[in-house]
């Protein structure tokens, strides 16, 4: 800092001549603090600190990567990179998998890393006990081995082309932790230092850690229940940047103003109508096709998200290789709609109900939903439900006609292989083709499988896939370095810079 | 003591009946049946009711709140951490209430002939008006968005050890509690005052030969305390929890937004251990407010403890 200093300060004396003294701050500050405290807005705090038992997306968010490392990494730009699998070796077959573990990798705690502490995180997932919901993607994992404390083997029952996707959000744990929901014991470049429950979690670079040092010393995710509050403290500076803003009128304060950088990148967060297809009327294809036609997406987006976001005809996003533009399927066109319903039988339409989650863009979905289905006769009845009561009522019991949901995970098209999930949507050549697409032996084979399978969900009108939310992260102007894309609602931190 | 046990009876009811599992908060979608059912093994909640009441009245027996279903953090340690965020602030506004509304309530009815009686008594009733949370988002827009003089919200990660910091974080909700209840404060002071102006007592202090401001300072205050100060017991309990609301708004973590997260996620160790611990500080409170009132008025100190007015 000291050594740059005469040179800016040039700069800073010709600045202040010209312009108002509050731009002096950061004309200064050219060259980032290596030391610096990172602070992140954020409206989603972990319920606790283990993402196997229910903690929900902001631990990916605070943890993924900079607390935790699997033995592979998703990167930003949707690629898998190995971690702290520094080589990887399989079998002819694809049955064996043979992980080389990286050399010279500590815990937290300063425990060194072997496999034993990889089979222990594995298993930790894979466990008749586990409530992760990622266990069933990692149920082909016939038995882990560890031959030497640097090498791993993970045999499969079947072949599982997504193995190494699969394994990188499996965080490798220290096996002698024992309490993961308040505390944590990984290897990441940074380690937990506070967690202020209802306010704040405070993590600090690791100095151990193997790899690459992070460009800031500390990162503080700042937690809110309203996204106003977290506007305003990011126009008061009391936080750097906010992870991912909720609404687009909140937008205008930041786009315009030069102290701040608005950035757009790609989310895996869809908006759907989802029918219960195993009772009638939703049980027939014309009905389901119908309704998609009857109600205007792009009118939809724009309400809730004025210019942002993206349509889709189903339910993958352009990110993912297997996405095909389908948003001509079933596009809107409310007379072929009604067409359709007197096929299916419904010259007069009929009435249902629609499970709202109570919280937004939810409420505002259904009303539109309401106003844009009357006009093909068909009656919406709103049942307004907290996130808790759907889990019970929706997600378990299927006890619901048709509910609206957001999905955020990424890669979650294998739901609809799943006829007992809870839209139970049941066709056997669907199913058939995602279990090919694991089986695959290239991951273009795996693509084409899924495109196929994709294609015919979106002519089946499986479920009704209005948008993919965008992906918005606003940061002060001399904050650099962060992730776009949120994918799996992960951020990694490590190359934030803050110019002070 | 019976009024625990009642209290205790239909909180447990009373979140029994609300729908919904507290186990959904420990599962995400891709779960399958048997994982739910595990969560619901865990957290008890497959229990029979009357199982699942032994075992509350049980822990409760032995003062023992136990372990938060969604963090498993135990319970009392997360309820000591959100006190010293809302008892402060509770205290702070209540402080500067009492010391806001007493004399002003007072001048009110000496001085309400004056232009300044007249709007002290426009104003509180404005004050009553306005909803809690307008204030907080007025205040937020123009000393901390537009001035930039205090935070618009959170409380520092480092808690009281960055006390200068912590303090910052307090000062536009303090003040946004004590409008508010300094408004109604002031209706109370103000009335029990004029209740004073128009006692017999007072007259004869001045028959007696005393000035009105004598007779009104060494009598009348004294009086029109009484009442005053059970108001004031129940003004400082409500706003404990209360707070809630402007906690929301500043993103605070105390005890009211400890409440209403466990509430949405069914977490009942939390939502009984926080309604536990406030019922125990409404009944301190109120028993204080006893105390003073014994001390200032003698006639009281006749009755029983705990039959006070």
């Amino acid at each position: 800092m000291s050594a740059s200093k005469p040179r800016n300060s040039g700069l800073a004396a010709g600045l202040a001549v010209a312009l108002a003294a509050s731009v002096i701050g950061p004309a200064l500050a050219a060259e980032s603090d290596p030391d610096a405290t990172i602070n992140i807005g954020s409206l989603y705090e972990p319920q606790n600190l283990d993402n196997t038992a229910g903690a929900g997306q902001g631990i990916n968010e605070a943890f993924n990567g900079n607390v935790y490392e699997a033995l592979f990494r998703l990167t930003d730009a949707g690629t898998v990179e190995p971690s702290l699998a520094k080589d990887t070796k399989v079998s002819e077959d694809g049955l064996t998998y043979t992980f080389a573990l990286q050399p010279g990798v500590t815990f937290h705690s300063g425990a060194p890393l072997t496999s034993k502490d990889v089979k222990f995180s594995i298993e930790r997932v894979t466990a008749e006990a586990s409530k992760s919901s990622r266990k069933n993607s990692l149920k082909t994992i016939a038995s882990v081995e560890t031959p030497d404390d640097a090498t791993v083997v993970v045999k499969l029952a079947s072949r599982s082309i997504s193995l190494p996707y699969n394994l990188s959000y499996v965080w490798i744990a220290n096996d002698e932790a024992t309490d993961f929901q308040a505390k944590e014991d990984g290897t990441g470049p940074y380690a937990l230092q506070e967690w202020r429950r209802g306010s704040s979690l405070a993590i600090a670079r690791f100095d151990k850690y193997w790899g690459e040092k992070p460009k800031n010393g500390e990162v503080v995710f700042q937690y809110f229940t309203e996204a106003t509050a977290l506007n305003n403290a990011l126009l008061t500076g009391s936080v750097d940047i906010i992870t991912s803003v909720q609404s687009p009128d909140s937008l205008a304060q930041f786009k315009d103003n030069p102290e701040f950088t608005v950035s757009e990148g790609q989310s895996t967060t869809k908006l759907l109508l989802a029918y219960n297809d195993r009772v009638a009327p939703f049980d027939n294809v014309k009905v389901r096709k119908a309704l998609a036609r009857a109600i205007d997406d792009g009118k939809l987006l724009k309400a809730v998200w004025g210019d942002y976001g993206t349509l889709i005809g189903s339910f993958v996003p352009p990110t993912d290789a297997w996405y095909a533009d389908l948003t001509k399927v079933d596009a809107y066109d409310p007379e072929s709609a009604k067409a359709l319903l007197k096929e299916a039988g419904y010259p007069d339409g009929f009435t249902f109900t629609i499970d709202t989650p109570n919280y937004d863009p939810h409420p505002i979905a259904a009303q539109f939903i309401q106003s844009e289905l009357a006009k093909i006769g068909v009656k919406v009845q709103i049942n307004v439900i907290t996130a808790n009561e759907w889990y019970t009522k929706v997600y378990k019991a299927h006890d619901f006609q048709a509910t609206l949901q957001e999905h955020v995970n990424h890669r979650d098209i294998v739901f609809y292989g799943n006829p007992d999930f809870y839209w139970g949507y049941n066709n056997p050549k669907v199913i058939d083709l995602i279990k090919q697409a694991e089986s695959s032996g290239t991951e273009a084979e795996q693509a084409e499988k899924l495109k196929e399978a994709n294609t015919i969900i979106a002519e089946d009108a499986a479920s009704n896939w209005f948008y993919l939310y965008p992906q918005i992260v606003v940061s002060k102007a001399s904050v650099n370095g962060y992730p776009l894309n949120g994918l799996n609602s992960q951020f990694f931190a490590y190359g934030i810079t803050k110019a002070e | 003591m019976l009024s625990v046990v009642i209290a205790a009876v239909i909180l447990f009811v009373l979140l029994r009946l609300l729908p919904g599992d507290p186990a959904n908060a420990l599962v995400s979608v891709g779960a399958d049946a048997a994982q739910i059912e595990a969560a619901r093994k865990q957290v008890g909640s497959d229990l029979p009711l009357y199982e699942q009441f032994l075992r509350f009245a049980g822990s409760l027996a032995r003062f023992d709140l136990g372990n938060s279903f969604v963090s498993s953090a135990p319970v009392l340690d997360e309820i000591g951490k959100r006190l010293i965020v809302t008892v402060p602030l509770t205290l702070m506004a209540f402080v500067f209430s009492v010391a806001i509304s007493v004399p002003l309530g007072i001048l009110s009815v000496v001085r309400q002939n004056r232009w300044y009686g007249a709007l002290i008594s426009v104003v509180s009733q404005l004050g009553i008006a306005v909803p809690v949370f307008w204030i907080g988002i007025l205040l937020v827009t123009v000393f901390a968005v537009n001035l930039r003089l205090f935070p618009s919200g959170g409380f520092p990660s480092r808690g009281w050890q960055a006390p200068g910091a912590a303090f910052q974080a307090l000062v536009l909700p303090v003040v946004t509690i004590t409008v508010v209840m300094s408004a109604s404060l002031i209706r109370y002071v103000r009335s029990a005052t004029q209740d004073v102006l128009g006692s017999d007592y007072l007259r004869t202090a001045r028959a007696l030969g005393a000035t009105f401001s004598h007779a009104l300072i060494r009598h009348g205050i004294r009086n029109g305390a009484v009442p005053v100060i059970s108001v004031l017991g129940i003004e400082l309990a409500s706003t404990l929890l209360g707070a809630v609301v402007v906690e929301r708004v500043f993103a605070l973590p105390g005890l009211g937004s400890m409440l209403l997260l466990g509430i949405e996620q069914r977490d009942y160790p939390n939502v009984q251990g926080v309604l536990f611990v406030s019922t125990l500080l409404v009944l301190l409170v109120g028993f204080a407010a006893d105390l003073i009132q014994r001390s200032i008025d003698p006639r009281l100190r006749s009755r029983g403890v705990g039959g006070g007015a």
